[in-house]
């Protein structure tokens, strides 16, 4: 494999990647708060037909993103009056909401645009577009690293910039801030946040919202920028993906980036068996990189590669005892 | 907390869920422009009203038996088995393997292969998750679930790579011999008076009246089922009788998986005739919802899956003869599993406020 | 809100000058058809130790969440400092001036101490400064009050009496001028209790005002200036410590005189039934529970262990009754009738003790012994599914036979209702207790096995049990009794053991001792491990 080739699948390791670390922090936000949720995927999903219909329709990228965020923050909202204000089951909330948000996506996109539950290809303004980087072109001579500059780190949309924003964001808040302090509190305590005196219903929505924020971010990338418009079932499981890297990280938020990446370049590795093929001198079939993210966050629940322990009030509603 | 009378926690709550569900759905239909009235006309005139439509229905109600059951044993178990998908799949391996290497001289017997065939394939897949489980406390929601992709993925390299004989393009095996197609019911003598027409349903379907019968028994008439029903509620309680959580947790969890890998006896022999990729298509998720609506009790099982086995046929005819997509039908499941299972409280607490009038008239009887 | 109530810290007007730092006026709550609390009127000086006396059940940590603005009261006033003030979420009680120690700590594990201190009432948004300012704070308040810690250790790695430390200084630091502690010795040796009352001593000193709730007589006379007793969700009577008697406080609390002996002939032992020699166990964590115990027992006679709670009783009663916790590693001889019985892995389990004749009351019927959704007749096939009798042929249970079984022991045992339909969940304390018991009694085990077998129990039940242990003994049955009630031990036991830290600190005749030596053994004072 040449430095091009390399460089090429860095290049497409980094844009597949962009979803999954936006909706894998999305979903720390909520476990590390105490709710469960497997429903990354709907809220993935939502986003991305609210954003491909809306950009279409404004031929405005952002306009279309907000629509995206709103759409998803819905569902987040069902999900939040499910598990926290009815204390129901999360996983289930999440399972529901996932059927709910496969079939409403085609239902609505069908209803508005008639083809075929996908919304009408998006171009120029209507798409985040890649943005060079200063200097991208003058450094490219610069041996190695000019190259890798130009390829891997420029000529991404502004989302993709926001993902590694994002994460640098969540560590320092997590770390460093009360907000940061008080959400892991509920998520291995309520009973010591309630008792000293803030709301555990209030922070849990709140992080609750923001997984709606960071997921709507995470579709509208895949129908804005990765791909031009919405199409049916487009995440393809990425929101599981998410969350079998969030496991991976032990719930933290730099691994947790790292896991993203990971997992990211084993689907750009899976668009190009010829180079896999060239390197193992041997056929690796496709489907084996595609369970491939799945078999390692196996191995990591199964304690055989270090131990992750979920937040200790996880799953659980909070019910305020006698 | 007040709490309600035993009648309308076992018939009321979920009729509530489900009438909360259907207004839902009606507005969803409402707000793209189509008619809800004409919808459910539609439905049930194509599910109900003919020997063909009462064939694909009971069709359908026999695949979700199987996934219903599958849930609700491992529910009474303590377990959320949430990989039925990729237990359907494994069995469907397990039904092609029997049917294409075996030569079976008669139908009947190449069921009963099948139907081994597919429990022990379904059973091996839950087995792993189980086992995490039970020794490594991996979370077996999350395990079931990343064994869902897993099996997608496997089964996708079996059909293309292995199994696809030669020459053929779409993913799928060879079709199996024809002393492997299992009887419909309109040639079944006695029932071909009923069914007329050619129908979708086969005998599978009373192998999954036969196990909602057997998964009542075991899991209220025996030990096992005992100790299956007491280590669901209390684990702590489990260790102090002496019950074996690890053999709890992998038999209970094998005979899910069993349980639901017999679906694919019902689509992949009884139906296709050859294995398909994504041949689970959804049942196995719909096996909450079939649970959840039935109470996680075999014969609330039949009763739930008989109404999906509706929604999901009446779906089809929205698709094909209105303008409403077919995807409605998830969206209706969607709702179901929403109002049933995660909102259940909020309809306990609605049903409360309707009864305190009631309760205060009498009080000291609540 | 805007009513004439002001939430949270007065000082919108100037304080009337009250000698109250609490008035209770007409406090009346119920959960659902239960009356909690019934008009409670109690007041209390400030700078004092005021003690809350009442049996399980009583209503007195409804009372204290009612105070914390954990529940609403359904009626009635509360006046901190003379004024009036609605205390409708922890915050109003931290404004209020309020802190509240309880029974199960509500701490961060994975947290350290400044961070759990500091968590709800940071200064700011970003925690820098937060921490160091707590960590000023805490130094002084440690020097002051006794109460060192480390404010970087993790809870995870601080002893049970040093999260309790961490509790109270998140209160002080909350500079609550109020301090509530809902029964605070319960996990605590008693060299650790007396630490506890001492900062307490010195907290009061300070001016602050303590309420101290707890259902044990002697903590009250030692610690309280003024003491209050409630009965069934009303206040009995609120009187100076000084100016009272122990009995007499115990008449007030069960409402009529208790009947501390119980009624039974002398022992008769016979032969050994179970022999234990240098039983050890050691947990998932490396730590020492059991370290090294031996004693026997003989048939007809009950032998008692006395002890702190959390002194190796329940490994224990685990280990015997073949219900360790996975990670547990036991070692060590047993005996049961002269055959050797497993201690880890096969035939360690509760069938095969069940099958050894060892029958367990569990000292946690709701978390052991009972399944709560299960009806009376299912539970009581409860740990026995496989006898013989419940059995219709290989495959299936004989249900009809297990209902007829049921109702037999629901008369004989007196438990109300009489009906083997009901769930488990539905019957009072001291009747499922009752289904336990004869459960396991009506077993006629060799052996038997209870742990705390009269916790959360009403006095009624209390002496029936009691009668049926004293029977089983009569019935020339051996009998290991674990309670950390000593009143219970001292009346049932025909020989004491009494546990510290793993060990058995010494082996004592009930007729020859007396609580005082008792409690020097449980506190590791006295005593050396003696063998029977």
């Amino acid at each position: 494999m040449d430095y091009d080739t390399l460089l090429q699948l860095l290049a497409s390791t980094v844009r597949l990647a962009t979803p999954l670390i936006l909706a894998c922090i999305a979903g720390l936000y909520s476990e590390r708060s105490g709710i469960f949720d497997i429903g990354l995927e709907a809220k993935m999903l939502v986003a991305a037909m609210c954003s491909g219909a809306v950009a279409y329709a404004s031929g405005s990228a952002w306009v279309g993103l907000m629509a995206g965020i709103g759409g998803s923050m819905v569902f987040a909202a069902i999900h939040g009056v499910a598990s926290i204000t009815f204390r129901g089951n999360q996983l289930i909330s999440g399972v529901a909401l996932n059927f709910l948000a496969s079939g409403i996506t085609v239902l609505v996109a069908q209803s508005l645009f008639r083809q075929g539950g996908r919304t009408p290809p998006l171009s120029g303004d209507a798409r985040f577009n890649p943005i060079d980087l200063p200097g991208a072109d003058a450094l490219q001579g610069v041996p190695i690293l000019g190259p890798f500059y130009h390829e891997v780190v420029s000529g991404h949309s502004i989302l993709v910039y926001a993902a590694f924003a994002v994460v640098v964001l969540t560590w320092w808040v997590l770390s460093r801030t009360r907000f940061g302090l008080r959400l892991r509190a509920v998520g291995e305590n309520p009973a010591a946040v309630d008792t000293s005196g803030i709301s555990v219903t209030g922070l849990r929505y709140a992080a609750v919202m923001i997984t709606g924020v960071l997921c709507g971010l995470a579709g509208a990338y895949m129908a804005t920028a990765l791909q031009a418009g919405f199409g049916k079932e487009m995440t393809a499981g990425r929101g599981y993906i998410a969350l079998a890297a969030l496991i991976f990280a032990k719930w933290r938020p730099v691994a947790a980036l790292w896991a993203c990446l990971l997992f990211g370049f084993f689907q750009a590795l899976a668009l190009r068996p010829d180079v896999v093929e060239g390197v193992l001198h041997f056929k690796v079939p496709g489907p084996f990189l595609d369970a491939l993210p799945y078999i390692l966050t196996v191995l990591v629940l199964a304690g055989f590669v270090g131990k992750a322990i979920p937040p200790r009030a996880g799953g659980q509603p909070y019910v305020k005892e006698r | 907390m007040d709490r309600l009378p035993r009648w309308a926690d076992v018939v009321l709550v979920p009729l509530v869920s489900l009438l909360l569900a259907a207004i839902i759905s009606a507005l969803v239909i409402l707000s793209i422009g189509e008619d809800p009235w004409a919808a459910l006309k539609v439905m049930v005139e194509g599910s109900l009203m003919t020997g063909l439509g009462w064939g694909y229905t009971l069709y359908y109600t026999t695949s979700f038996i199987f996934t219903g059951l599958a849930v609700t044993l491992a529910f009474h178990a303590g377990l959320f088995n949430i990989g039925g998908e990729g237990q359907v799949q494994l069995g469907g391996l397990g039904v092609a393997l029997a049917c294409l290497y075996i030569p079976w001289p008669h139908w009947s017997l190449a069921l009963v292969g099948a139907t081994l065939g597919a429990a022990a394939f379904g059973a091996a897949w839950a087995a792993i998750p189980a086992w995490l489980q039970a020794k490594r406390g991996s979370h077996i929601v999350i395990t079931t679930i990343m064994f869902n992709y897993i099996a997608a993925s496997l089964l996708v390299y079996l059909l293309v790579d292995v199994l696809r004989p030669q020459g053929e393009q779409s993913p799928a095996t060879a079709r199996f011999p024809a002393t492997t197609v299992l009887p419909r019911l309109n040639e079944v003598p006695g029932l071909n008076l009923i069914f007329t027409d050619k129908v979708l349903v086969n005998v599978t379907f009373f192998l999954a009246l036969a196990m909602a019968v057997a998964v009542w028994a075991l899991l209220w008439r025996t030990r096992l089922g005992y100790q299956i029903r007491a280590f669901g509620k209390s684990e702590s309680a489990a260790r102090y009788a002496g019950i074996n959580p690890t053999w709890i947790i992998m038999v209970a969890m094998l005979m899910s998986g069993a349980l639901a890998g017999m679906m694919s006896v019902n689509n992949t022999m009884g139906e296709a005739q050859k294995l398909l990729a994504n041949s689970a298509a959804g049942a196995g998720f719909i096996g909450i919802a079939v649970a959840l609506m039935g109470r996680n009790h075999p014969f609330g099982v039949v009763l739930a899956a008989f109404l999906f086995g509706f929604l999901f046929q009446g779906g089809a005819e929205l698709g094909l003869w209105t303008k409403i997509p077919i995807e409605m039908r998830i969206v209706v499941q969607g709702l179901v599993i929403l109002f049933t299972g995660a909102l259940d409280m909020m309809v306990r607490m609605i049903l409360i406020r309707l009864f305190a009038p009631f309760r205060r008239v009498k009080p000291g009887t609540a | 809100m805007a009513n004439a109530e002001v939430e949270g810290r007065p000082g919108v007007a100037a304080p009337p000058d009250s000698p109250y730092a609490i008035e209770l006026k007409g406090i009346s709550k119920a959960f659902g058809p239960v009356q909690a609390n019934r008009d409670i009127n109690i007041s209390v000086p400030k700078g004092t130790i005021h003690g809350i006396i009442g049996e399980n059940g009583a209503g007195k940590s409804t009372l204290m969440s009612i105070l914390y603005g954990f529940y609403r009261a359904d009626s009635g006033e509360i006046f901190i400092n003379g004024r009036l003030t609605a205390i409708p979420d922890s915050q109003s009680a931290i404004r209020a001036g309020i802190g509240m120690v309880f029974q199960h700590f509500k701490l961060v594990q994975n947290f350290t101490v400044l961070e759990n201190v500091i968590l709800g009432v940071e200064d700011g948004p970003m925690l820098r400064t937060s921490l160091a300012k707590a960590r000023a704070e805490l130094e002084r308040l440690s020097r002051d009050y006794e109460l060192d810690v480390d404010p970087d250790a993790l809870i995870e790695d601080l002893s049970v009496g040093h999260q309790q430390r961490v509790e109270i200084l998140k209160a002080l630091y909350r500079q609550a001028e109020i301090l509530i502690l809902d029964e605070p010795t319960g996990v605590l040796t008693p060299a650790e209790a007396d630490h506890l009352f001492r900062i307490l001593k010195g907290l009061k000193e300070q001016g602050k005002t303590i309420v101290l709730i707890t259902h044990k007589l002697r903590e009250i006379m030692e610690a309280t200036d003024n003491v209050s007793v409630m009965r069934r969700g009303t206040m009995v009577d609120t009187v100076k410590t000084a100016a009272t008697s122990a009995e007499q406080l115990a008449e007030l609390m069960v409402g009529r005189k208790v009947l501390l002996e119980v009624s039974k002939g002398p022992a008769h032992p016979g032969e050994v039934v179970l022999s234990v020699e240098n039983l050890q166990v050691r947990d998932e964590h490396g730590v020492d529970r059991l370290k090294g115990v031996s004693f026997e027992i003989r048939a007809g006679e009950i032998l008692g262990i006395a002890g702190v709670a959390g002194n190796g009783q329940s490994e224990l009663l685990a280990v015997l009754g073949g219900m360790l916790e996975p990670g547990n590693r036991a070692s060590g001889r047993v005996v049961l009738e002269g055959g050797q019985i497993a201690l880890q892995g096969r035939g360690a389990d509760g069938q095969s003790r069940r099958r050894a004749g060892i029958a367990h009351v569990p000292e946690d019927r709701q978390h052991f012994g009972l399944i709560l959704d299960f009806t009376a007749w299912e539970n009581v096939a409860f740990g026995y599914y496989n006898e013989p009798e419940y059995q219709k042929n290989a495959l299936f249970m004989d249900n009809d036979a297990l209902r007829d079984d049921t109702r037999r022991k629901m008369e004989k045992f007196d438990v109300r209702p009489p009906d083997c339909w009901l769930p488990a969940k539905s019957f009072s304390g001291g009747n499922q207790q009752k289904i336990v018991v004869a459960r396991e009694i009506e077993q006629n085990p060799d052996l038997l096995l209870v742990g705390q077998p009269t916790r959360g129990v009403d006095i009624g039940a209390i002496e029936f049990i009691h009668k049926q242990i004293v029977a089983l003994r009569d019935a020339g049955k051996a009998i290991l009794l674990v309670s950390v009630e000593l009143d219970e031990i001292l009346s049932l036991s025909d020989r004491i053991a009494v546990m510290f830290d793993g060990r058995i600190m010494g082996f004592r005749d009930p007729e020859a001792t007396n609580e005082a030596e008792l409690g020097l053994l449980m506190a590791g004072i006295a005593g050396n491990g003696e063998a029977a």
